[in-house]
């Protein structure tokens, strides 16, 4: 074991090189660019013994490393934004082959106007698409989800791609301590690629030509059903990852004082970090408020959330990301899982673009919401934290700015 | 090269059940191909015609390993397919992408591009049957002048994109053009390409009898008439030597030209303009800067001295 301080970015190469992966494809976007230009040292140094494609788009990237990944190998691509936007297609396409791949998206908002800075409007597009979605909130979780995520969609009972989600600048460009684990380490613990097919010319396979609609309609039942058995993997791996290399997660999702808990924050990300300072806070105070940071929005932690909050008072979902015309994503997935109970529960949406939210505007929006319930359960689904230079200029729920 | 037909293996490529229609020039190519290429190579499909003509899953019409791929990535999927194989000691796996016109010239052109520019080991076969036939016969950027098509009904305005010429400035290792109707000068290309490492680009000329309107017994004999009228010149530029095909070489004079009019007549798609002396003449003016093309292909990539001496005027 070696301790390193690494970028986020940084850490996922050194991920991927102890995956030992085969080949590589990703074309520039920023902030991913710093993935593939040390892999690509790697891989010019001999550090890495892979193929590197250098595309000429993301469609692409995302094309080869399916299409090498189909022929056998174990493969990995990268890329931010608009680049996962414009691989949306074959986003879809990888996951309904089946075939195991593992993607870094670190995340950015999308434009116009451009804009190089975090929000999780890219990664949670791809939400319906099949593949399996894990957010990290440090660098060294950056690692190790990146490692984990090759063992996570190689298992024959998920064969599923998996997205590894880092918020931009925030991790990608941040420099922290991350343990290396040993290359031996992980060869003993990682097994040789495994996938459920390979087009090859003595396996007489062939892949996606027309099948009848029935078919194809299972093909979606069984997907559904893989995601369902990804749950249980997830935490297997997770358990197994802690007991070897020393990390534990807590799988689906990760609690930070929720044992004695009866407010709790639903935060996906970096900022969780600002949620869980700002929890500490509270807690002198004697708050009785814990974090529940979602850690893999597919598959959605329904049963592990119902067991953390069906005895909360009040549920406050922050969303770095919003589904136009409806909710926060994450408010959305919260509120179905946990509608058979009476909680208070609120969604707010904030940090859009990068936009700063910081501990104690955190702090002051759970002791409110507090209070708020303290009156009566409420029901809020979707509350807009305004940035500075515009709040009190505009009200703070989108609806409002029609009744005026 | 030459190809002994009695050498040419007998094992069927194409299955009863394969979806194409009677007439079909793609089936006609893919049985060439397999006679080509043998048993060792795998496909990637793009969106079109052959991701039909397969038939319906679990089975296949086709007698090798397919990847189907969305209409983009044939390309970028079949160069990662050969990285792929190449990363885990497999360097003698074919990668064939069989595309269609729309698949190689519009939509999956800039993975064509990528992929070339970077010499990837594939042979990319663009499949041309000079427009969309499997969403019902819209014109493509290969589709020619004058074309009906049921987005261009009184006739396209543009004439045909010409994508081996472009193949040709990517500076890739084998560019060449042929026709279903030339079984043989086809077969010995693609055996020459799977010869060579790095990006190998071949031309088909596939006549559609449902999207031209031709009666489907014809389909090999519009496809040498492409060749015969000058249309279609059938020609190999491989490591930066340009050379018409043996058959395609009398056609440089036009006086042994068969002409045009005989190959539009047979095609309901110009039925609209066979009374038009003024479009035919245009066509005709196409046909001769073709081959004014072909006259200067031949003088630049030609190893001899009077390539040195044209490029030194340029």
């Amino acid at each position: 074991m070696v301790v390193k301080t690494l970028t986020g970015n940084y850490a996922v190469a050194y991920a991927v090189k102890l995956a030992r992966v085969n080949v590589v494809s990703a074309y520039p976007i920023t902030p991913q660019t710093t993935i593939v230009e040390k892999l690509s040292e790697m891989i010019e140094k001999g550090e890495l013994n892979a193929r590197m494609i250098r595309v000429e788009s993301e469609h692409s990237a995302l094309a080869a490393v399916y299409g090498a990944a189909s022929a056998g190998a174990r493969a990995f691509t990268a890329t931010s934004s608009h680049g996962l936007l414009y691989m949306h297609e074959v986003v879809w396409w990888a996951a309904g082959s089946r075939i195991p791949l593992v993607m870094a998206v670190v995340t950015r908002a999308i434009g116009p106007p451009w804009n190089i800075h975090v929000d999780h409007q890219d990664i949670l597009d791809q939400r319906d698409s099949g593949w399996i979605i894990a957010v990290a909130q440090e660098n060294q979780e950056v690692l190790d989800l990146t490692l984990q995520a090759f063992k996570i969609s190689e298992d024959p009972r998920v064969y599923l791609p998996m997205m590894v989600g880092l918020d931009g600048f925030i991790l990608s460009h941040t420099t922290a301590p991350v343990d290396i684990p040993d290359q031996e380490l992980v060869d003993s613990w990682l097994p040789p690629r495994r996938q459920p097919y390979i087009i090859a010319p003595e396996s007489e396979v062939v892949m996606g030509n027309i099948a009848p609609d029935e078919d194809h309609f299972m093909m979606r039942y069984s997907m559904a059903a893989s995601m369902e058995a990804a749950k249980k993997v997830i935490e297997e791996v997770d358990r197994e990852y802690g007991e070897i290399f020393g990390r534990s997660y807590g799988g689906l999702v990760e609690c930070y004082k929720c044992e004695d808990a009866e407010y709790f924050v639903v935060i996906m990300g970096s900022w969780a970090g600002d949620a869980k300072k700002a929890v500490d806070t509270l807690r002198e105070q004697n708050v009785p408020v814990g974090v529940v940071r979602i850690r893999f929005v597919r598959p959605w932690p329904r049963e592990k959330l119902l067991e953390i909050l069906s005895g909360a008072k009040g549920v406050l979902v922050f969303d770095r990301a919003v589904s136009m015309g409806s909710t926060g994503i994450l408010f959305s997935e919260v509120a179905q899982t946990l509608y058979p109970l009476n909680i208070s529960l609120k969604g707010l949406v904030a940090g859009l673009a990068g936009v700063d939210v910081g501990p104690s505007r955190i702090e002051a929006e759970i002791l409110k919401f507090i209070k708020q319930t303290e009156e009566g359960a409420i029901y809020t689904p979707t509350e807009w934290i305004l940035p500075e230079k515009y709040a009190g200029r505009y009200p703070s729920s989108p609806k409002e700015v029609i009744a005026k | 090269m030459t190809v002994n037909i009695k050498r040419i293996p007998k094992k069927k490529f194409l299955m009863p059940g394969n979806a194409a229609c009677p007439g079909c020039p793609e089936t006609m190519g893919m049985r060439y191909l397999k006679m080509a290429l043998g048993d060792n190579f795998v496909m990637v499909i793009p969106a079109g015609c052959s991701s039909v003509i397969q038939g319906i899953a679990p089975r296949s019409g086709i007698y090798a390993p397919i990847l189907n791929i969305v209409f983009a990535a044939g390309a970028s999927a079949a160069a990662g397919m050969k990285a792929g194989f190449e990363s885990i000691g497999r360097k003698d796996v074919e990668v064939v992408v069989w595309a269609g016109d729309g698949g190689t010239g519009d939509i999956g052109f800039q993975a064509l591009s990528g992929a070339a520019e970077r010499d990837d080991d594939i042979l990319y076969i663009c499949v041309d049957n000079e427009a969309y036939m499997n969403t019902g016969i819209q014109r493509s950027s290969l589709t020619p002048y004058g074309a009906w098509t049921t987005t261009t009904w009184t006739g396209k305005r543009e004439h045909k994109k010409n994508i081996p010429l472009i193949m040709i400035a990517h500076g890739v290792k084998y560019v060449a053009t042929a026709s279903v109707g030339y079984p043989t000068d086809f077969i010995a290309k693609v055996k020459k390409a799977s010869q060579i490492r790095g990006f190998k680009y071949i031309h088909l000329l596939a006549p559609c009898p449902v999207g031209w309107r031709f009666d489907p017994a014809l389909t090999g004999e519009i496809g040498q008439l492409a060749v015969k009228t000058g249309l279609f010149p059938l020609y190999e530029y491989e490591n930066g030597k340009f050379q018409l095909s043996p058959l395609a070489r009398r056609y440089k004079d036009p006086s042994k030209r068969v002409p045009v009019i005989e190959y539009l007549k047979l095609q309901g798609r110009y039925k609209h303009l066979i009374n038009k002396p003024e479009e035919i003449k245009k066509i005709e003016e196409y046909i001769e800067s073709i081959w004014y093309m072909i006259d200067v292909l031949e003088k630049a990539f030609n190893p001899k001295e009077e390539a040195r001496k044209l490029l030194g005027s340029l």
